[in-house]
């Protein structure tokens, strides 16, 4: 039994990175621009679908069509933000939430128009192939996918931190004036910013497709989950994203198995409502 | 402020009045389709109304309405199917569950000091979290559904709520203009001035007295409970309950739109925005499925494309507009 | 007995001592004045009063019962009205349910909190804007709806954060005249916090004064203006 429990937890964590990709944009986007993307999910099917389309297409392995995903992504989020968010940035925060409502009501039923309800997935090769450790055992796709994920957020954290454009953005989310008064252009670092977001929400969703199937109605439930885990982690903290995510990975894959596999989404509503009265600001995140 | 009708020139009180009277008439002289069409207009304008009191007067950002008409509908539901009682009876009922559901969820949020976009997500939470556990629920019917009798059309039997189109489409009518008054008397009421302070500061709305908790939790409470009206409504027009389709959020976004694009926080901002959108919408899907594209998602990027244009151009909703437009306004 | 008493309060906030061993006293129907360099604290310790923060030591009574802890509603509700340094207005309603708010305070009918909100609005020469939305108004005016608001909660005293900062000379003459009138005929007890010297010489009947969270001198006017360490501080050779 406790092999079972045991394969589930590291099933988990190795999908549990790979949601923490995805909350880590979700997580510089609210840290840097301070909007609350609610699309992300939906944004996300998007990118997952376009990496359908590569594989009939061209037969793209979803890896290998991570990179061109990315910069699609990337630069439909930075249009997004300048275009249309932007003007939203001085609002009161409703209104940039229902503003993202919007978007990701168009983008889901778009992508219901497009492609209809039924799943689509893509099967790779190696699909089947697992290694084993005694009473482990990992598919081989799991752990690409995690391994993949962990270096792309690996990327982010240095760019963060080394490039000059890393930090002229955290300079922006520390102090907008501020970084208007030096001289930053804080429009276009922010469209960047967000265009970063949408570009890890590609790459997760490249990985994403690696473990499992896509329908446009798994939108919301991404967006809900990327909030679940960014708020459990401490909005605005990449490290907390990352480590919430494995966490909620973990303890979704470990109610499955100790409940009823479809009652899983309980387990994280619970873990949120619990974390949402007695830390609020997430495990990680600073208390303003 | 365009919010209470004493003051109101004499055009808007007979604009209102016309309104209504076309209401009234609205059965005698429409076919069955449309008589259909309006009660899902009301019933819009009704659900809109509701989520206007936390909303629109208080501003607490509720996502998750959808989980009151559902236990509002299954409240009243399972008392009729299962001890063959009176929906008038079960109303008491529901409206006691989503009270009480509102009053934990406010209390969970407001105790701790959650607003905003961190409360909005709470009440998502929510919502799916009963969602899912009604899925699970077999006494109730579980993911299959939960059905109740449908009973002749002939006869009209408002005690159980049985009977013609005709008949839900007066209750609806009635409870739209019964939400209208009561609505306006709230606004002008003290609890509606503390509200709006609330809703327009809440550090200077404690500064002047007000207990922002109590009232805070004063608005949920109102709010859920009348919602609770519309999903004994839903229950017993439909005769079919789906935790998927009831709890759902897709259900909690098109009660707010009315509001949303009509105008939140105004009285005739749900009602307006209901009875354009609706119908808008229904036809833009007969005229696809006239030209032979019959796909589902079709309204749902209507409402995201209107909704998106409301936000950026008219944000503070059509009502206001239209109101200075026809002079329909307050006098100042 | 005073009005208002302070004693001893300390505020820290994560290592910044914001305040330190305050005390002073208020007695009924007094003006008195807070006045000191920007940073000294002097909003800290009427956000301490009004209980939107609780003190780190020593204690505040009003009236004789103590009030620290309160939340600041209990405080308004327990007869203290104050106005906020960088006003907060409700923009989405008119000025004059901006007052009938804080009237609905000494009043629970609206009609009434309606009359009364229309009475101080007139007291604040503000009359004629009644009805116009208070995002339209201009900061000054902002400023007098933030006073107006306050003051018809019907507090004992009143709490006033910087409420000239901006004004011309006559204007800052006519709200000082308001100030008086309303002291002399009702009794209303008022701090105020101010930079504006003008006002302060001419409604105080006793200044405080704070430097980096602590008291460094009190007194009559014309004596805390030629003490030597508020001129080195705050004043200047030149203060008036």
């Amino acid at each position: 039994m406790s092999d079972l429990y045991l394969n589930a937890a590291v099933g988990g964590a190795l999908t549990g990175l790979v949601y923490g990709l995805m909350a880590l944009g979700l997580s510089v986007i609210f840290g840097v621009v301070r909007v609350v993307n609610f699309a992300h999910g939906e944004m996300m099917t998007a990118a997952m679908y376009g990496a359908i389309l590569l594989a009939q297409a061209f037969k793209l392995d979803p890896l290998i069509a991570m990179a061109p995903i990315a910069v699609a992504m990337f630069i439909l989020g930075y249009g997004l933000q300048r275009g249309l968010i932007n003007a939203f940035v001085t609002r009161p925060e409703h209104t940039q939430f229902m503003l993202l409502v919007a978007v990701a009501i168009i983008l889901t039923n778009g992508q219901l128009i497009a492609f209809g309800p039924d799943t689509a997935s893509v099967q790779v090769d190696y699909a089947l192939d697992s290694y084993q450790f005694g009473a482990l055992i990992i598919g081989k796709v799991q752990i690409i996918a995690a391994g993949t994920a962990l270096a792309v957020s690996g990327a982010l954290f240095a760019f963060f931190r080394f490039t000059l454009t890393g930090r002229a953005i955290r300079a922006c989310a520390d102090n907008y004036l501020g970084a208007q008064v030096v001289g930053l252009n804080v429009r276009h670092l922010y469209g960047l910013t967000f265009g970063i977001g949408a570009a890890c929400l590609g790459a997760a969703g490249c990985l994403q497709l690696l473990l499992t199937n896509v329908t446009p109605l798994q939108g919301p439930s991404y967006t809900l989950l990327a909030f679940i885990i960014v708020i459990v982690g401490g909005m605005g903290s990449l490290t907390g994203a990352l480590l919430s995510g494995l966490l909620v990975g973990v303890s979704e894959a470990l109610a499955g198995v100790m409940f009823d596999p479809s009652a899983k989404s309980m387990f994280t509503f619970a873990l949120l409502i619990l974390v949402l009265l007695f830390r609020p600001q997430g495990l990680l995140g600073r208390r303003t | 402020m365009k919010l209470l009708f004493a003051g109101l020139p004499q055009r808007a009180l007979a604009a209102l009045g016309l309104f209504l009277l076309l209401l009234l008439v609205a059965p005698w002289v429409v076919n069955g389709y449309i008589l259909s069409l309006l009660v899902v207009m009301l019933y819009f304008a009704y659900a809109g109304q509701a989520w206007n009191v936390m909303m629109g007067f208080t501003g607490q950002l509720s996502l998750g309405h959808s989980l009151y008409v559902g236990l509002g509908a299954y409240a009243a539901a399972m008392m009729f199917t299962k001890f063959g009682i009176n929906p008038w009876v079960g109303l008491l009922v529901a409206v006691a569950t989503t009270t009480a559901m509102g009053v934990i969820i406010g209390f969970l949020a407001f105790r701790f000091g959650i607003g905003g976009v961190y409360f909005a997500i709470l009440t998502i939470a929510f919502s799916e979290f009963v969602r899912i556990g009604f899925d699970h629920w077999t006494w109730l019917g579980g993911s299959g559904g939960l059905f109740l009798p449908v009973a002749n059309l002939n006869s009209n039997d408002l005690l159980n709520l049985r009977g013609a189109p005709v008949m839900f489409y007066y209750v609806m009518l009635a409870m739209c203009v019964a939400a209208l008054a009561f609505c306006r008397w709230l606004l002008g009421s003290r609890l509606g001035y503390y509200w709006q302070a609330i809703r327009e500061n809440e550090d200077a709305a404690a500064a002047l007295g007000i207990p922002v908790f109590r009232y805070k939790m004063f608005a949920v409470m109102i709010s859920s409970a009348m919602t609770a009206f519309a999903g004994v409504f839903y229950a017993f027009y439909y005769n079919n309950l789906f935790p998927e389709q009831i709890f759902s959020m897709g259900r909690s976004i098109e009660i707010i739109l009315g509001p949303m694009i009509g105008g939140l926080g105004t009285l005739f901002g749900p009602i307006i925005g209901a009875f354009v959108l609706t119908p808008l919408a229904d036809g833009l899907s007969e005229l696809l499925q006239w030209v032979g594209i019959d796909v589902p998602g079709v309204k749902q990027v209507f409402y995201g494309v209107c909704l998106l244009l409301v936000i950026v151009f008219l944000p503070h909703g059509i009502w206001p507009v239209l109101a200075r437009r026809l002079k329909l306004e307050r006098e100042h | 007995m005073a009005l208002l008493e302070v004693e001893g309060i300390g505020k820290h906030f994560r290592g910044l001592r914001a305040l330190h061993e305050v005390s002073f006293s208020i007695p009924q129907g007094a003006i008195h004045a807070m006045i000191g360099p920007n940073g000294a604290g002097k909003t800290t310790c009427f956000n301490v009063i009004a209980g939107v923060y609780k003190p780190d030591g020593g204690s505040i009574r009003f009236d004789g019962k103590p009030i620290d802890g309160l939340r600041p509603d209990q405080i308004c509700r327990a007869g203290i009205g104050r106005t906020f340094q960088v006003v907060k207005p409700f923009p989405g309603l008119s000025v004059l349910d901006n007052v009938v708010v804080g009237a609905l305070n000494a009043t629970a009918d609206v009609a009434h909190a309606r009359k009364e909100a229309m009475r101080v609005l007139e007291l604040l020469h503000l009359a004629d804007k009644a009805r116009h939305p208070a995002a339209s108004l201009t900061l000054p005016e902002r400023k007098r709806v933030e006073v107006a608001r306050a003051m018809a909660t019907g507090p004992r005293l009143l709490l006033l954060d910087e409420v000239m900062a901006g004004l011309r000379p006559t204007e800052v003459d006519e709200m000082v005249a308001v100030f008086r009138r309303v002291n002399q005929e009702t009794g209303l007890t008022i701090l105020l916090i101010e930079h504006v010297m003008r006002a302060v010489m001419a409604l105080a009947q006793h200044i405080v004064v704070l430097h980096y969270g602590e008291k460094i001198s009190e007194g009559a006017p014309q004596e805390v203006v030629n003490d030597p360490k508020v001129l080195e501080c705050y004043l200047g050779e030149e203060a008036l």
